[in-house]
């Protein structure tokens, strides 16, 4: 007699499906809601798409934020990707310092992060105080330091730094050359990593460029909800696939991780 | 050789945490700098002087209710998210359940838990708010209004706050929960049946136990997770629900201006409340780790 698998446990059955309804109805029902008409009120047209897509602010929000995430995870890989090279080639001492210093991020809340910011920098040049690029991109850095982190630390920790580090520098490559052509390689998966979930940060943060007043994509969403709720339903489920965007290019790259791909690190 | 650090001893000045410098001066200027400005700011009156008096009128109205209200939405959502959270990991992670539905779990709590803000009181809105598809769907098929019937629930209220809170605190729990589930033996569990342990009696005394300081830790940090939410409150009750960062927020608004000290004030409070959480995490966590040894 063939043994057959064992059926899964009733009240894990329950669990799941109330969770399921949870999470997949308010999707589901902005769906719908978006697709309501604006004058019947009943299904389906698709007015709201077409008008979000016409509607210049849609997209001019939506390159700023878009920039402005590009910045912030070039500024956090310039800033982390030697810091915690270097820690883990020579300084590992420093290492649960670094550690403890990005965790700090993830405990003060953003409100109060903004209003430290808009009170140091208050006389600080135009060119900062009142642009995105400048203070907002400043402190969405802090914002990614968590992910940043931990992201590059567990990277650096899979491979063997000191193997390859001499091995470059034996060849006769300067510093920069090693890091850039050596290092960055291979680490590559756990910066992209990192740099995902910093995008998906700055492609939903509201409260900072409120408070410090910026025209970012997710205050465009705030001000088209007040007009028009329709459109409002619409933008919201682009947001949703942004972060969906972006969270499951992380876990493609997580897959790919440690596959074959990876061939450094064996002594 | 490339490993100083063991050779150097102490006699040579060491140089070698230099590279690390960026790092330590970009901390510094943007989240030091801030946070000893909040601090110094709380305790400065408009004329530049000393004072203690922002402080004290955060014990009056309208201060003292939003301190409460926030503390009461971020321990509600905490303990609820991890409770729900728990309940869905479990299922999700238990033996005989079929793979695939963990691995489409975690993907989507990684999407939830980040999907935070404006969006999600807006998908919310669309849901359950007045004119919300569950709303008039139930009201003219099943007759059941949910707003003049039970529950009352409303979406504008604290409790719909709350309500729509736990889909991002729930999600948060069940990523940070599930490797902590795998630490729960499959024998474990067959060998209190095998004892005659009711599945109530399995987790009294065996699942809470081990999973006890995981949860901890976790608890600690939805209630931060909930504590610093603004964005979702602000486009649900737009300040009928007085939590403390709506409060910060109304005066960048431009709604009251006479004293800026009063909301460095105010965030001053707000790292106060979670030290505390964080002072009775510790004993807490200690305590329940006293088993392991």
């Amino acid at each position: 007699m063939r043994l057959r698998r064992p059926k899964i446990a009733p009240s894990a059955v329950v669990w799941l499906v109330l969770a399921a309804l949870y999470f997949l109805v308010p999707l589901v029902a902005t769906f719908l809601f978006s697709i309501r008409s604006i004058q019947t009120n009943k299904c389906c047209s698709f007015a709201a798409y077409t008008a979000v897509i016409h509607n210049g602010d849609f997209w001019h929000t939506l390159r700023v934020s878009f920039v402005l995430a590009l910045e912030v995870i070039v500024i956090s890989l310039i800033l982390f990707v030697p810091t915690v090279y270097w820690v883990h080639l020579k300084v590992p001492r420093l290492r649960p310092v670094i550690g403890f210093l990005a965790l700090i991020p993830f405990v003060v809340p953003p409100i109060v992060m903004v209003v430290g910011l808009l009170k140091v920098y208050k006389g600080a040049p135009e060119w900062f105080y009142n642009k995105p690029s400048g203070i907002l991109a400043a402190a969405y850095v802090i914002l990614a330091f968590p992910y940043m982190f931990f992201s590059l630390d567990a990277g650096f920790r899979s491979i063997d730094v000191h193997t390859l580090t001499e091995a470059s520098q034996s060849l006769g490559a300067s510093w920069p050359r090693t890091l850039v052509r050596v290092i960055l390689p291979n680490i590559r998966a756990a910066a992209l990593a990192g740099s995902f979930l910093a995008l998906a940060i700055v492609m939903g943060e509201f409260t900072i460029a409120n408070l410090a007043q910026f025209h970012t994509f997710p205050i465009f969403i705030q001000y088209i909800g007040e007009t028009d709720p329709y459109q409002a339903s619409a933008v919201t489920l682009v947001s949703f696939g942004i972060t969906w965007l972006a969270m499951s290019s992380l876990l493609f790259i997580g897959r790919k991780r440690g596959g074959p791909t990876q061939v450094v690190g064996a002594h | 050789m490339l490993r100083p650090d063991i050779e150097s001893g102490r006699r040579r000045l060491s140089f070698v945490w230099l590279p690390t410098l960026p790092f330590f001066a970009y901390t510094i200027l943007f989240l030091f700098l801030p946070a000893g400005a909040i601090i110094v700011g709380a305790f400065k009156s408009i004329d530049g002087g000393w004072t203690i008096s922002n402080i004290t009128t955060l014990s009056h109205e309208p201060y003292r209710r939003a301190y409460i209200e926030s503390v009461e939405v971020s321990a509600i959502t905490a303990g609820l998210g991890a409770v729900l959270g728990l309940g869905i990991a479990y299922a999700a992670c238990r033996e005989n359940t079929p793979r695939w539905i963990r691995s489409v779990l975690t993907t989507f709590s990684g999407v939830a838990a980040n999907f935070g803000g404006i969006p999600l009181a807006f998908a919310f809105i669309a849901t359950v708010g007045t004119l919300g598809v569950a709303t008039t769907f139930l009201k003219n098929q099943l007759h059941w209004d949910i707003s003049n019937s039970w529950p009352h629930f409303s979406l504008f209220t604290k409790n719909g706050v709350e309500f729509v809170y736990l889909y991002f605190q729930i999600p948060l729990m069940v990523l940070v929960i599930a490797p902590a589930i795998d630490g729960i033996k499959r024998e474990w569990r067959e060998a209190s049946a095998n004892l005659g342990a009711s599945s109530f009696q399995f987790w009294r005394y065996v699942g809470v136990p081990v999973l006890m300081p995981s949860m901890l830790g976790a608890v600690i940090l939805l209630f931060g997770n909930a504590f610093a939410a603004y964005a979702t409150a602000y486009a649900l009750t737009s300040g009928v629900v007085p939590l403390v960062p709506l409060l910060i927020g109304a005066y960048y608004q431009g709604n009251v201006l006479d004293n800026p000290h009063l909301a460095q004030a105010m965030a001053f409070g707000m790292f106060v409340v979670l030290a505390v959480m964080m002072l009775l995490y510790i004993p807490l966590q200690r305590r329940a780790q006293r088993w392991a040894k």
